[in-house]
């Protein structure tokens, strides 16, 4: 084993002695000195997930959080240096963690969570001209093909994600209903707006994620929800700034 | 594939959309700088000192995980949700093969 | 080789650390502070109010790009992928001075987010110095090196420190980054002078001096173990430090650094008056 590899092991697994010949300028044994290292890690990554999911954490109080932080971050430390990626996986780490099973939840609020940090760091865009529905002919309008700003993300939930979010950052903000709840992340300037999409919304989003033009995408959505209001629909994209592009298709 | 919207009705939406649509003057970056910001996560500095937190071991079972009941969780109420088993019929049946975004 | 004065443009006066909070109260009154300081690995987002907050700051400041994760020291390759954020930042940034850290923090693919310890041995010095030609080139700049804080030794080592990072810069042409807080707690830590330190150290290669605060712990013998939390003011033993250190170098640029409990503006750029006052006590 190389010595970095002696460090890496025993500092993510505190069972592990610690590594041998370290001593403490004195040629005594090094001792009690290498749990700084330990702790440095431990605590640092903590933090870390703390700052990306303070919801979770104050869903299971300060003490669950670590306890859970340590089990995450000894079985998936980061892959990268940038820490604001850290935790991609940690949603699904929640889902399969036995001891929070009972908190069905969790693991779709971490989602939402991990991606309000995402918008918070994407690429800026300039948003859409809203003049260029006005500039299209109307039979060529079904055609509009719209670019999302690449702020924008969609967490779909079956749980009431976004009154969970709410309840946890809004003084006052009321219990959450138990209903399924999607949620668009937009970023109007610099700071993520989590809104909460009525029916349809997300199937309708979705369908511009994937290339769909505005005429295809609405009809999906009016599949999917009957009463879909592609009215309020487009109004929320048009005023956070979340459309950056429309093109035309060419005529076949 | 399912069908378009009828053009009519998709004219009617823009229109209105437009209309609601208040075109704010976005601020000026300079002044959009100024909102909050989130603390960077890379920081140069050490933790604890020799504290345990990084030789404790994780007790995955039993009374250790009583300690979420400190959490907003234990205000929040979920009916029917909250025990993690009524997730409402059809919602199981969600794609949740979501673009890549 | 690069020549380590050739890009190193930070003026020899006090900066600071920079936190977010203290955007506002930087720009309108940044007191005895001349130049800033960011950890390159929080401005890697594609965009967004970090991004913008650094490009106003740097038409105002100085910028000083200090690596915290790049694990130069590490027994693998360097990460491709960082060396070229790393690149990127600096293009557009065009910083006045690039640092990075004599330690290592990435193992088997695995990033553990500290500064971790290496023996100081011939071995562990050809890797350090062909690391540090690979970045130079990658970011066609050299950079400084910076000393690290020490809680154990090891038992392989057959360098000193300041020999080790002088004959590193000496193969590579990279200037060193004096940490004088580090010094004093590596030499609390392992029982060395620090002054003999200093007194070893190459002090003409020096492109930047940090000073930070100290917390204070025990080891398994009762003998003070420092750590380097940057959580409080600069000790009064490391600002005598700082004097001798410069009695000895010239007025260099001097950082404040305080990561953990951050303090208001007004208690930082205190700090900073107080390194400010130091350095206007040395003769150029």
């Amino acid at each position: 084993m190389t010595r970095q590899a002696q460090f890496h092991a025993a500092i993510l697994d505190p069972a592990q002695p610690a590594p041998p010949g370290l001593t403490d300028g004195q040629n005594r044994p090094a001792g009690r000195r290498f749990s700084v290292y330990r702790n440095n890690v431990t605590h640092s990554l903590t933090e870390a997930l703390e700052q990306t999911f303070p919801v979770i954490r104050k869903l299971i109080g300060a003490e669950g959080f670590a306890r859970l932080a340590r089990a995450y971050l000894r079985a998936h430390p980061p892959a990268s240096p940038v820490l604001s990626r850290y935790g991609a996986s940690f949603p699904a780490f929640l889902d399969g963690f036995e001891p929070l099973a009972h908190l069905g939840y969790l693991g779709d609020t971490a989602r939402l969570e991990r991606a309000l940090v995402d918008s918070y760091h994407a690429a800026d865009a300039a948003s859409l001209d809203p003049a260029v529905f006005s500039e299209t002919a109307p039979d060529a309008l079904p055609g509009l093909r719209l670019t999302l700003a690449p702020s924008v993300r969609l967490v779909r939930s079956a749980w009431p994600i976004h009154a969970i979010y709410r309840f946890n950052t809004e003084d006052g903000a009321p219990q959450p209903p138990a209903t399924p709840q999607d949620v668009l992340i937009t970023r109007p300037d610099y700071d993520p707006r989590p809104r909460l999409l009525p029916p349809g919304g997300a199937t309708f989003v979705t369908a511009l994620f994937q290339g769909h033009a505005l005429g295809q995408a609405a009809g999906t959505a009016t599949e999917t929800a009957p009463d879909f209001d592609l009215a309020a629909a487009l109004g929320l994209l048009l005023s956070d700034n979340a459309l950056i592009h429309a093109t035309l298709d060419s005529p076949e | 594939m399912s069908n378009p919207i009828k053009t009519a009705a998709l004219l009617g939406a823009v229109a209105t959309a437009l209309a609601t649509h208040a075109t704010t003057a976005s601020a000026a970056e300079q002044e959009k700088c100024y909102g909050v910001a989130l603390a960077g996560q890379n920081d140069c500095k050490a933790g604890a000192g020799t504290s345990c937190a990084g030789s404790s071991t994780v007790d995955y079972q039993g009374n250790a995980w009583k300690l979420v009941d400190k959490g907003t969780c234990a205000t929040m109420e979920l009916p029917a949700m909250a025990d993690g088993t009524a997730r409402m019929g059809s919602l199981e049946e969600l794609d949740r093969d979501l673009p890549q975004s | 080789m690069l020549d380590q004065t050739q890009q190193n443009t930070l003026p020899p006066a006090p900066g600071v650390g920079y936190k977010p909070q203290h955007y506002a109260a930087i720009l309108s009154d940044p007191g005895p502070v001349g130049w800033l300081e960011i950890h390159a690995e929080n401005y890697m987002g594609d965009g967004g109010r970090p991004i913008a907050q650094l490009r106003h700051l740097s038409e105002r400041f100085p910028i000083s790009v200090h690596g915290v994760g790049l694990s130069i020291g590490g027994e693998g390759r360097l990460d491709p992928d960082h060396l070229a954020r790393l690149r990127h930042l600096c293009d557009w940034l065009q910083p006045a001075s690039f640092s990075e850290h004599l330690a290592w923090s990435t193992h088997d693919s695995a990033f553990l987010n500290d500064l971790l310890p290496l023996p100081y041995t011939s071995e562990t010095l050809l890797r350090v110095a062909d690391h540090i030609d690979q970045l130079q080139q990658a970011l066609a700049r050299p950079m400084l090196l910076e000393n690290p804080s020490s809680y154990l030794a090891f038992a392989e080592s057959t360098w000193s420190e300041p020999e080790f990072l002088a004959e590193i810069a000496h193969r590579t042409g990279c200037g060193l980054l004096l940490d004088v807080n580090n010094v004093f707690v590596s030499a609390t830590n392992l029982g060395f002078s620090p002054q003999g330190y200093i007194d070893a150290f190459p002090l003409d290669r020096v492109g930047e001096i940090h000073l930070a605060g100290h917390d204070t712990d025990h080891d398994d013998h009762g003998a003070p173990l420092l750590i380097d939390s940057h959580g409080r003011e600069v000790a009064d033993p490391v600002w005598t430090l700082f004097d001798y250190t410069l009695a000895r170098s010239g007025p260099r640029p001097a950082l404040i650094e305080w990561d953990n409990d951050v303090p208001d503006w007004p208690t930082l750029a205190a700090e900073a008056a107080r390194a400010a006052h130091a350095l206007a006590l040395v003769p150029a």
